[in-house]
């Protein structure tokens, strides 16, 4: 988790082994220093090996990495060296959290959807929200997905910071319109006049027998989207940070939820803490080969990895966060390492999140692939009802062991 | 439950028709649940007193529960053959309390028309001549307001013909007029503050042009030169600007509906003195954001302007394929928002609504519809020769009898507050304007590669500046691939 603390501006240099104070804080750009300007901490994932140091890759020399921890996915093991015990809680809580900080940090902040208000969500995300900042600010609107998208980015355009919630991803279907046309388009085609921070968030993916207008994978039909950013959180530790870092982002984002991830508990740092939206999560180093997943199918990766590591095998797994754009930095590095690649998603075989992750990474890394990349994805079908349907849809732990097992003979 | 078992047995009594009873309700009477089996010896109804007379039918009898509470407030109770109890007890009207309020019962199977006979009656005070009609709700202006209306109005009409003609000469790739409903677009404008957002739809560059939006800056923004605000990103006539608080027009047809209410929302939320006022046709108004944004707004309480003008045609559909409601103005009672009819070609009469529906927006939080009634006096744009789907004389009578210019000209002259000489004076002096600024506009050059991944984001991502830096280097390794006037 996050034992690093970066610093803006002159390189500063960290010695590879020094666990930052966190009084030595300052801020820190993800991209071109002079562009953005950030207020806030950003913390840089914990656990990337980078070989040779930091200069010169990228663009990215203001970042330094120290140790590589092995993080597993419920113990935060170098946070909670680094500080204070923190707090335990369940992932719709962490968002809840991360969204409360900053509507406390930011008046402009507000949330809009169905059930938010007083019923607190349909998940418990905006749970006590409404008594405490009033009807207004968290507000319940009538059904109909395209035009309170299109409430958000009015209300966006005019300054306010909007959540907009899809009581399911699947619901935000009919708000295409609205967040294709105007959300990602209006910055750019009014030559940067007005701008949209929308964060539009929602809980997708397979959950259990939910049908299949409830089990759809929203971000393969929005990854081509030009203008917003994607993020899909997996932990409680990422979701607030991701949900933090989203509402104080100038663009639109999209943080993708999984239905099935929201009672995920873990002991997150009492501190403040926001993530990155453009980066990947190294979950578990190691050398033969790196699997690339976001969201629930973590989980099952690292079921996996624990049978792979009993055979003998050492994978490197990365949740990748962010969809859109894709962090090919920390995926490239890894790939630089270990020559083999493994993307295990929940999307459909075509046109997910794996096919264009397949295509960026054999246009970028070519040279460095000992075999062709490997994508697990679920089957061109709606998701069936059936438990054991909808269980063979999903890509399981024993896929993956023995997808491992194939590419790395 | 004794009393529920009765009732049953009534329902099946009734429903064997073994008499007819009149379909009533009295007020509670307790001492009436009494009489049931009173009742049902009853072979002829009673007589009911004038005010009560109710057409024989099956009657509507049974128990109805308040929902709201659980409690019985008042129950819907079987007729008294006591008509001298009835005639002096309480009404005969019953209502109960559903969720969403109070609601009357009636015995009368009604259905409400679809259609009232009249239509809405649309506001005007000045007639075809320009006279004020006697009598008429006027709000008073100022010489110098009812000029500087008057001369943007003009502006419009000379700016609208001229950049039409430089489309077809190829100058520029399309262009929109607003030709008939440039009343609508200044007298609106005209009554509004700077500080209220305007989400237009694209029919609408006078409100920018009354704002104080230059003929320069309009023709920069149709040529996509590197001045263009939209940094020639957009499509001819998607005119936006922050600082006159216009939102960039979008192509997507009634999306700017919902905007505006968003918009609202905010400006409710930070309890600031203005409002937003979005502007749709006739076509508009059948989407689904249409419905979805005047519902939300009247439940938000928000104080936005939706003003369709209803100019007959959304490109070649006439309204009657559009809708069967009288227009769009009824449709403002079934969200629970006030509205008003108003002659779109009438500047005056639009003034004063706008005026009043600003007012009432702001002061009682409250959207408000207006809808205008005009006549799309050209074609949908430079895409379309609507000459192929109406008469010509249709138009042309629109043109010369309505026409929204010549109409205030004739009040303002009369006023003596205009003349021809000075017509001739500010028509010659804006065609030259604006035969000045396209020459200005063509000869500006375009945007640069740069502004071609700007702004996609706040900071251009890793796979962007990579792109812009392939083609780049394509352009300058095929420079004769590329027009010769690319800048990179």
């Amino acid at each position: 988790m996050a034992s690093i603390f970066q610093g803006i501006g002159a390189a500063t240099s960290l010695s590879s082994s020094t666990l930052f104070d966190s009084k030595k804080l300052q801020l820190c750009s993800r991209r071109s220093l002079s562009e953005r300007k950030t207020s806030f901490v950003v913390v840089r994932a914990a656990g990337a090996k980078m070989d040779g140091g930091s200069s010169g890759i990228g663009g990215r020399a203001d970042q330094l990495v120290t140790n590589a921890v092995a993080t597993k996915a419920d113990t935060p093991a170098a946070a909670a060296a680094a500080s204070k015990p923190g707090h335990e809680l369940l992932l719709f809580e962490a968002l809840r959290e991360g969204l409360e900080e900053e509507m406390e940090r930011d008046a402009r902040v507000c949330v809009m959807g169905e059930d938010v208000g007083h019923y607190g969500g349909s998940y418990k995300v905006t749970k006590g929200l409404a008594p405490k900042y009033g009807d207004l600010r968290v507000l319940d609107t009538p059904i109909a997905e395209n035009s309170f998208t299109g409430m958000g980015i009015g209300a966006a355009m005019m300054g306010l910071r909007p959540i907009i919630e899809g009581m399911n991803m699947g619901f935000l279907l009919l708000a295409f319109n609205q967040i294709s046309n105007n959300c990602g388009m209006l910055h750019y085609t009014s030559g940067g006049q007005f701008k949209i921070p929308v964060v539009i968030r929602g809980p997708g993916g397979v959950g259990r027998q939910l049908g299949a207008e409830h089990s759809q994978r929203l971000e393969s039909y929005f990854q081509s989207i030009p203008g917003i950013q994607m993020v899909a959180c997996s932990t409680p530790y990422n979701a607030k940070g991701l949900m933090k870092a989203a509402i104080r982002s100038d663009n639109p984002v999209i943080l993708f939820e999984h239905v099935l991830l929201y009672n995920l508990k873990e002991t997150i740092p009492d501190e403040e803490y926001v993530l990155n939206l453009e980066e990947a999560e190294m979950v578990r180093p190691g050398e033969h080969v790196t699997i690339l997943t976001y969201s629930r199918m973590r989980y099952h990766v690292m079921q996996a990895a624990k049978t792979l590591v009993n055979k003998g095998y050492d994978p490197e797994v990365i949740d990748i966060r962010s969809l859109k754009p894709f962090d090919l930095h920390t995926i490239g590095n890894s790939i630089k390492k270990t020559h083999r690649v493994l993307i295990v998603e929940e999307c459909m075989r075509t046109g997910g999140i794996g096919a264009s992750l397949t295509a960026a990474i054999s246009e970028n890394f070519h040279d460095y692939l000992d075999a062709p990349i490997v994508c697990l994805s679920s089957q061109d079908v709606p998701t069936p009802y059936a438990g054991t349907l909808e269980e063979w849809t999903v890509v399981q732990p024993p896929q993956i062991v023995a997808a491992v097992e194939q590419l790395c003979r | 439950m004794a009393l529920l078992k009765s009732s049953k047995c009534i329902m099946h009594h009734l429903k064997s028709n073994k008499f007819r009873m009149l379909g009533f309700t009295s007020s509670v009477s307790n001492s009436l649940f009494s009489r049931h089996h009173h009742l049902l010896r009853t072979v002829s109804p009673p007589l009911l007193p004038n005010h009560a007379r109710v057409k024989p039918s099956i009657a509507f009898s049974g128990r109805f529960e308040s929902v709201c509470d659980g409690k019985q407030l008042h129950t819907a109770t079987q007729f008294s053959n006591d008509i001298n109890q009835l005639s002096s007890e309480a009404p005969l009207e019953e209502e109960l309390n559903f969720p969403g309020g109070k609601v009357k019962f009636t015995p009368e199977r009604i259905f409400t028309s679809g259609s009232d006979n009249e239509r809405t009656q649309c506001y005007r005070v000045l007639n075809e001549n320009g006279q004020l009609i006697v009598d008429s709700d006027l709000f008073k202006i100022s010489k110098e307001l009812a000029v500087k209306m008057y001369k943007d109005m003009v502006t419009l009409q000379v700016m609208d013909t001229i950049f039409y003609e430089a489309q077809r000469q190829g100058r520029i790739s399309f262009y929109l007029s607003t030709t008939g409903e440039e009343a609508i677009n200044i007298a609106s404008a005209a009554a509004l503050n700077n500080n209220d957002f305007v989400f237009p739809q694209y029919r609408e560059p006078g409100v920018l042009l009354w704002r104080g939006f230059t003929l320069q800056e309009f023709a920069n923004q149709l040529f996509g030169n590197k001045y263009d605000y939209g940094k020639g990103r957009q499509l001819a006539i998607h005119y936006g600007s922050k600082k006159h608080n216009y939102i960039t027009v979008s192509s997507t047809v009634a999306t700017q509906i919902p905007h505006a209410v968003g918009a609202a929302y905010s400006m409710k939320m930070e309890n600031q003195d203005s409002c937003t006022i979005t502007y749709f046709g006739d076509g508009g108004s059948s989407t689904g954001d249409f419905h979805a944004g005047l519902n939300f707004s009247a439940v938000m309480e928000v104080p936005v302007i939706f003003f369709c003008r209803n100019n007959g045609w959304a490109i070649s559909t006439p309204i009657s394929d559009q809708f069967r409601s009288d227009g769009i103005v009824v449709r403002g009672k079934a969200y629970g928002i006030p509205s008003i009819r108003v002659d779109g070609n009438d500047a005056l009469a639009i003034y004063s609504v706008v005026y009043e529906a600003r007012k009432m927006a702001i002061e009682k939080q409250t959207p408000v519809l207006i809808e205008a009634l005009t006549y799309r006096a050209g074609h949908h744009s430079t895409s379309d020769d609507s000459t192929k789907y109406r008469p010509i004389d249709e138009m042309e009578w629109w043109r010369d009898n309505q026409n929204p210019v010549k109409r205030f000209r004739l009040w303002i002259e009369n006023e003596g507050w205009w003349s021809d000489r000075v017509e001739s004076e500010h028509r010659s002096n804006i065609r030259k304007q604006l035969s000045q600024a396209i020459q200005a506009a063509e000869r500006v050059e375009k945007p640069s590669v740069t502004d071609m991944f700007n702004d996609v984001y706040d900071v251009p991502t890793k796979n962007l500046s990579e792109q812009e830096i392939f083609l780049r280097e394509n352009i300058k390794k095929h420079a004769k691939d590329y027009p010769y006037n690319v800048i990179t």
